[in-house]
């Protein structure tokens, strides 16, 4: 008797178990995830759909087919955009990478006043974009800033005044971008450096193998989460560039400096164009997939085959 | 809310008069200097009357300020009334309903027959109701003149654009920025538009801005005004200062010869101390073609579901418009008034120049009455991207006419 009717009850105790294993847990993440279903599904949901609109100033659905992606892609602006979100995004992408591990790197070689030089490269990650754009604005502004300084030494012909040429004026905006990011990426580069096992270290100077040849070879492959992390900070960072543009350049000169995010915002409120708004976004979200979709392939596939 | 209601009873019950005060929110950008002073003309007179004004100044450009105040009425959390520009911004909102219907204070005022242009009342119209009150009238087609910049050059200050033009080279001889532009597509969207005035001529313009005609936009009057952006691109080829006020700057502390410029940039004259006449002149129409458009601020009400703030809503209506408040508001803010049965001899030269060309009727609509943002918005990019390249005149007519083609 006790034997028969023991695995209906085990597996009736298991069933419940496993649904409701961690019942709290659950429970508290409700809101998380009603929230992502409602906010970030629905929301994107809802601006594709209205993107296939003519909606202006309020959205409305009177179905135009492509015709705003057709307008889109026949604009400059976007076009430009989409050039300049590219330079910036490759050069932003390789410089933070070098130069914040080039720092963490040295600040590791165990020197001293460490803390303080972290501090310091650390600093311009609290200030906001806007902050940052402003002071680079002026930095860079040849009235006042530092072409005027290396005249004032007595160079008369030195110029330097990237903000102004339409050719040099996202290479003005990285200057800026990698001031204020590079610090972040340094602060996780030294944690992933400080991780790895002093042992290792030893070994390298056993088999006699040079300083950065053990950085190039050994450490770097180890840290690849780390890079991860990176990569996927400055990506995003990329992705939504808008408030650093807006406070150093506004798009100009001209529209040199436009980028997509600030398209989509123009489009939407300034124009009172909310389709077309919106099909930028589409377009926005489409290559932060075309990026994302191989990137975890390789990320999560790869680990089961591993 | 059920406390408010219980203060606004009681309030209304201790002062015991027959219409209960009101508080009203108003929002707006006039936050320069000249501009405050302006909206404080507003206020002093609302708070005469039993009501208060409540300042929601937004600080930032229409560009800035406009997609706040549109945002809080759909979201329907509404101010009391708000500045916007007359013509096709809140079009939507009206049909949507969320605009107050003026017309029974319009008809009590008898707008029709004060408001002069009569266009400003039209772009306040749909389906023969009224939602909103014009406050003064702002006109694009200016050329302000630096009488210093054209004494160091050695010529007489021009008459007109063509004079203008001609006087380039000796500037420019002098050391001088012959024409100062800021660097944003609505300046030289803006500058565009006053030269196709004057240029192309009224008809041509009002082809292509109110009919929305591409071949005019792409024809043989249109070709000469991109050939005058060129050469007005070339004399500005020096001028790079951002913001409208520093370009006006560049004038009247005689580093630039000329500025394009809607009447707003009076008040930078006036806050300097220059005078009209001595230290800089203003040419209406490029001394071409001399007709103003007749742009300008308007009042909206959005709907409110409280029937006393209905009612004092159309009492600061009216309020806008009568005769005193338009004198003083518009002196305040360099702008010339809406109706034209009021004195403003107090008004300085360029100011009187506006008001006869005004009362003789050389009088056109505002780009923001007759395109939508959006056409207005793809111009503004087109100019902004035209004047800061080595675009063609002939490649930008080409884009400038399929935007007007596509224009709704």
């Amino acid at each position: 008797m006790t034997v028969a009717s023991d695995p209906p009850a085990r597996s009736h105790a298991q069933r419940p178990s496993r649904l409701f294993k961690n019942m709290m847990a659950k429970i508290a993440s409700i809101p998380m995830i009603l929230t992502a279903l409602v906010v970030f599904v629905g929301g994107t949901t809802w601006t594709v759909v209205h993107s296939f609109t003519g909606s202006r100033l309020l959205p409305k659905l009177n179905w135009v087919g492509v015709d705003q992606y057709e307008r889109l892609w026949n604009t400059d602006r976007w076009i430009i955009s989409i050039k300049n979100l590219g330079i910036y995004g490759v050069c932003s992408m390789i410089f933070t990478l070098v130069i914040g591990f080039t720092l963490a790197a040295l600040l590791d070689r165990k020197i001293r006043f460490e803390s303080a030089f972290r501090t310091i490269f650390l600093y311009p990650f609290a200030l906001s974009f806007v902050v940052t754009g402003l002071a680079w604005q002026w930095i860079l502004n040849p009235e006042f800033g530092i072409q005027s300084v290396v005249r004032g030494w007595g160079w008369e012909t030195f110029t330097f005044n990237p903000l102004n040429d339409p050719d040099t004026v996202m290479f003005g905006l990285l200057i800026a971008g990698l001031w204020q990011g590079t610090g972040l990426i340094m602060c996780i580069m030294l944690a992933g450096l400080r991780g790895i096992d002093e042992d290792i270290w030893k070994a390298c100077r056993v088999d006699g193998i040079g300083t950065v040849k053990t950085y190039v070879q050994v450490i770097i492959p180890m840290m690849r989460p780390v890079f991860i992390t990176s990569l996927v900070l400055i990506a995003s960072g990329i992705i939504k560039l808008y408030d650093l543009v807006v406070a150093q350049t506004n798009g100009g000169p001209g529209i040199s400096s436009e980028v997509p995010a600030k398209y989509v915002i123009n489009y939407m409120f300034q124009a009172q164009n909310l389709g077309q708004g919106f099909a930028a976004s589409t377009m926005m979200l489409c290559s932060v997939i075309i990026i994302l979709i191989p990137w975890a392939y390789l990320e999560f596939g790869g680990k089961k085959r591993g | 809310m059920k406390l408010t209601t219980k203060l606004m009873a009681a309030t209304a019950m201790v002062s015991a008069t027959a219409v209960s005060a009101a508080e009203l929110e108003v929002t707006h950008w006039w936050t320069s200097g000249g501009e405050a002073a302006a909206v404080a003309k507003f206020a002093e007179a609302f708070n005469a009357t039993e009501h208060t004004w409540v300042d929601g100044a937004i600080a930032g450009s229409g560009g800035t300020a406009r997609p706040i105040i549109i945002s809080r009425i759909l979201g329907g959390d509404p101010m009391a009334a708000t500045q916007l520009n007359h013509g096709r911004q809140a079009e939507e909102l009206i049909e949507a309903g969320l605009m107050l219907d003026l017309t029974d204070v319009a008809e009590a005022g008898g707008w029709k027959d004060i408001v002069n242009p009569s266009g400003l009342l039209d772009s306040c119209t749909l389906d023969g109701k009224i939602y909103c009150v014009p406050v003064n009238i702002h006109s694009w087609q200016w050329l302000w003149l630096s009488h210093d910049a054209f004494e160091a050059a050695g010529v007489p200050v021009p008459t007109n654009w063509d004079e203008f033009a001609a006087a380039s080279d000796a500037l420019e001889a002098a050391g001088k920025i012959p024409l100062a532009m800021g660097q944003q597509g609505w300046q030289q969207s803006g500058a565009f538009g006053v030269m196709a005035v004057a240029i192309a001529g009224q008809d041509a313009w009002l082809a292509v801005n109110a009919d929305k005609n591409a071949e005019v936009a792409g024809g043989p009057e249109y070709a000469k005004v991109f050939e005058a952006a060129v050469s007005a691109r070339e004399m500005a080829a020096n001028s790079n200062v951002q913001d409208w006020n520093q370009a006006t700057n560049l004038v009247i502390t005689g580093q630039a010869g000329g500025q394009i410029m809607g009447d707003w940039a009076q008040g930078e004259f006036s806050v300097a101390e220059s005078v009209a006449g001595e230290d800089y002149s203003c040419l209406p129409g490029l001394g071409v073609n001399e007709v103003l458009d007749t742009g300008g601020d308007a009042f909206y009400f959005p709907v409110n579901d409280d029937p006393e703030i209905t009612a004092a809503q159309k009492e600061l209506a009216a309020l806008l418009i009568s005769p005193e408040v338009q004198v003083s508001f518009n002196l305040a803010k360099g702008s010339l008034p809406v109706r034209g049965d009021i004195d403003l001899s107090a008004a300085n030269d360029c100011m009187q120049k506006g008001l006869e060309i005004l009362a003789s009727g050389g009088i056109l609509p505002s780009g923001t009455q007759t395109l939508s943002a959006d056409t207005s918005t793809q111009i503004e990019d087109l100019m902004a991207q035209f004047w800061s390249s080595d675009m063609s005149a002939a490649d930008a007519q080409a884009k400038y006419a399929e935007i007007i083609g596509n224009a709704d």
